[in-house]
C-alpha cells in the first residue's frame, strides 16, 4: 500500500518534534560547529592570514569552514542517525510500525531528510555567520560546493545506515559511531590538513570517505572546483556502504 | 464464521523449532486465549497471525486486512521517550483510513495526552498501547503479554479495559501466561506447550477436565493417615504441619466426620482453578 502525503506529513511534523525536543541534537549538529567556527576563527590569528597557497584566501575562507561543515555533517550521519534508528529498532517502534499500513522505511526515509536538512541548515547559518563577523566570502562556486556537499552527505550517511544495519544495540551504534567519526575527522584533515601530511598519509587520508569529502570541500572554496578523483571516491563509497546498508538492515 | 484460521503452523529459527503444530480457529466477536508457559510458541503464533514472521510450514488465514484492520500490541514494544500520549496516538490514527475518534479513546484509556512517554506508569504504558492497537478501528485486536510486570490494581484496570474492547464488536486474540486473566476474560483457550495445541476449550471447559479438584488445607493434632483410605480422597500430603488433603466434592465433608472436632484448625477450602487446570494439562 502506498504512503500517502497527509501520513508523511505527519511523520516529519513527530520526527522532528523529536529530535528538537532532544538539546544534545541542536549542540553538536548546529552550536559546536558554527561556534568553533566563530571561536577559532576569531583567537588563531593563523587562520585570519592570506595564504598564497590558498591564492591568497584565509584558512578562514577555506579550510576552516570546510571542517566545521564536516564535523556537523559527520555528527549526523554517525551519531545522530544511525542512534536514533537503532533505538527504534531495539524499542520495537519499527517492529510495531511493521503492523500497521505505514512501513518502517518511511521513518527511516523521514529521519534521513531530517538529518540531511540540519546539516544543510548549519552549513548556510555558519556561511552566513562567518560572512557577517569575519569577511569570509561565499562559495565563488555556489553550485559546484553544492553538489560536493550534497555528494559528500549522501556518502557519508550512508555510511551511517551502514552502522545502524550492523549494530545490534543503541550502546553499540553510539561506541561504533565514535569509533568512526574521530578517524574520520582526522582523515578529513581536522588537525592536520591534508597540505601539511606527510605524502604517504596524505593519500591514505584521501582515499577514505571523509578524506576525499574534506579535500573535495576544501578545494571548492579556494578554488571553485574539484577533482574528479575525489567526487569519484565519495560516489563509489557512498553506492557501496548504501548497497550493503540495505542488503543487511533489519528491522525487527 | 471463523475470523482467524491457523492450521498446522510450524516456524523455526535457525535450528530451533519454536513453534511445532500449532491448529486454531478464532471466531468473529469472542476473546480468545493463547496460554502457555514463557518459550511456548506463543509470541511466535500470534506474530506469524499478525504477518509479522513467515511461516515455514502450515497455512494462517485471517478474515481482515492486516494492516489496516488488525490491530496489535506488541510484547516489549515501546514509543520514543519525548513523544507524548496524544501525539502518539494522532500519529498512529493518521496512518489508518478510518481511525477511531483519538479524543474518545484517550477518555476510555483515561490517559493524559500531553505526558511524555518516559513518564508514563508501566500500566499507563499498556493502556496507550492498547489504544494503539484500537486506534485504526480493527475488526481483530492481538494482544501479547499486556499485563505482564503490571502491579494487581493496573493489571484489574487493564482487564475491564479489554472487556470494554469486546462491546466495540472487535474479536480479540489475546497471549498470556496468567491463568486468572485467561478465566476472567476469555471465551476460549488454546492451551501451548512445547510449540504444540495441548487443548483447546473454554475456561470453565478446562477446569473441569482435571475434574473438579477440590483442595482442603488444615492442621491437625492427630494423625491424617486414615483419610488415605477414604473414596472421596485422592491425595493427601503434610507440610510443615500443614495438611493439604484434595478430592472430589465430598472431600470437606469426609474430612470432618472422620477426624475429630476439636483436632482440626484453620481450615481452608479451595476448588480447582485455571491454575491447576494448566498444570495438570502441562503435566506437572
Amino acid at each position: 500500500m502506498a504512503v500517502t502525503a497527509p501520513q508523511v506529513r505527519r511523520l516529519t511534523s513527530v520526527e522532528t518534534k523529536l529530535y528538537l525536543r532532544e538539546p544534545a541534537v541542536i549542540f553538536f549538529a548546529v552550536g559546536l560547529p558554527i561556534a568553533l567556527m566563530l571561536i577559532l576563527g576569531g583567537s588563531i590569528p593563523d587562520f585570519r592570514e592570506p595564504d598564497p597557497a590558498l591564492g591568497g584566501l584565509r584558512p578562514i575562507d577555506t579550510h576552516l569552514p570546510a571542517m566545521m561543515i564536516l564535523l556537523s555533517v559527520l555528527t549526523c550521519a554517525f551519531s545522530l542517525l544511525p542512534t536514533v534508528l537503532v533505538t527504534y529498532r531495539e524499542r520495537g517502534i519499527l517492529k510495531r510500525m511493521s503492523t500497521t499500513p505505514v512501513s518502517p522505511v518511511t521513518v527511516l526515509g523521514v529521519q534521513l531528510v531530517l538529518n540531511l536538512a540540519m546539516a544543510l541548515f548549519t552549513t548556510v547559518l555558519m556561511l552566513v555567520l562567518a560572512n557577517l563577523v569575519y569577511d569570509v566570502p561565499f562559495p565563488q562556486a555556489p553550485l559546484a560546493f553544492t553538489g560536493i556537499l550534497l555528494l559528500g552527505m549522501v556518502s557519508s550517511f550512508a555510511i551511517g545506515l551502514l552502522l545502524a544495519a550492523f549494530a545490534p544495540t543503541s550502546r553499540i551504534v553510539q561506541g561504533l559511531g565514535m569509533a568512526v567519526f574521530f578517524p574520520s575527522l582526522f582523515f578529513a584533515g581536522m588537525w592536520v590538513p591534508h597540505a601539511l601530511m606527510p605524502d604517504a598519509l596524505r593519500v591514505v587520508s584521501e582515499f577514505t570517505p571523509s578524506g576525499a569529502f574534506g579535500a573535495a570541500l576544501v578545494d571548492v572554496l579556494a578554488t571553485g572546483s574539484a577533482e574528479w578523483t575525489h567526487v569519484a571516491l565519495m560516489a563509489g563509497w557512498g553506492a557501496v556502504a548504501a548497497v550493503v546498508a540495505v542488503r543487511f538492515f533489519r528491522w525487527l | 464464521m471463523a475470523i482467524i484460521t491457523v492450521q498446522n503452523l510450524r516456524k523455526q529459527y535457525g535450528d530451533k523449532i519454536a513453534v511445532k503444530d500449532v491448529s486454531f480457529s478464532v471466531e468473529e466477536g469472542e476473546i480468545y486465549g493463547i496460554v502457555g508457559r514463557n518459550g511456548a510458541g506463543k509470541t511466535t503464533t500470534v506474530e506469524c497471525v499478525a504477518g509479522l514472521r513467515k511461516p515455514d510450514g502450515g497455512a494462517v488465514h485471517v478474515a481482515a486486512d492486516l494492516k489496516q484492520q488488525v490491530g496489535v500490541q506488541l510484547q516489549e514494544s515501546t514509543m520514543p521517550d519525548k513523544l507524548r500520549v496524544g501525539e502518539a496516538l494522532d500519529l498512529y490514527a493518521s496512518f489508518y483510513a478510518n481511525p477511531a475518534s483519538v479524543t474518545e479513546l484517550l477518555d476510555e484509556v483515561g490517559l493524559d495526552p500531553k505526558v511524555g512517554f518516559a513518564k508514563l506508569s508501566g500500566g499507563q504504558r499498556q493502556r496507550l498501547s492498547i489504544a494503539l492497537a484500537l486506534v485504526g478501528n480493527p475488526k481483530i485486536a492481538i494482544l501479547d503479554e499486556l499485563t505482564t510486570g503490571l502491579d494487581p490494581q493496573a493489571r484489574r484496570e487493564t482487564w475491564e479495559l479489554i472487556s470494554r474492547i469486546r462491546e466495540r464488536g472487535v474479536t480479540v486474540l489475546l497471549v498470556s501466561h496468567f491463568m486468572e486473566e485467561v478465566e476472567r476474560l476469555c471465551d476460549r483457550v488454546a492451551v501451548i506447550a512445547d510449540g504444540s495445541v495441548l487443548a483447546v476449550d473454554t475456561p470453565a471447559g478446562l477446569i473441569s477436565r482435571t475434574g473438579g479438584v477440590h483442595r482442603v488445607t488444615f492442621r491437625s493434632t492427630v494423625p491424617v493417615e486414615s483419610l488415605k483410605s477414604l473414596p472421596e480422597v485422592h491425595s493427601v500430603t503434610v507440610e510443615a504441619g500443614q495438611v493439604t488433603v484434595t478430592g472430589d466434592q465430598n472431600v470437606l465433608r469426609a474430612i470432618v466426620t472422620t477426624l475429630p472436632d476439636s483436632a482440626i484448625s484453620g481450615l481452608k477450602t479451595e476448588t480447582s482453578t485455571m491454575d491447576d487446570a494448566f498444570l495438570a494439562l502441562t503435566g506437572e
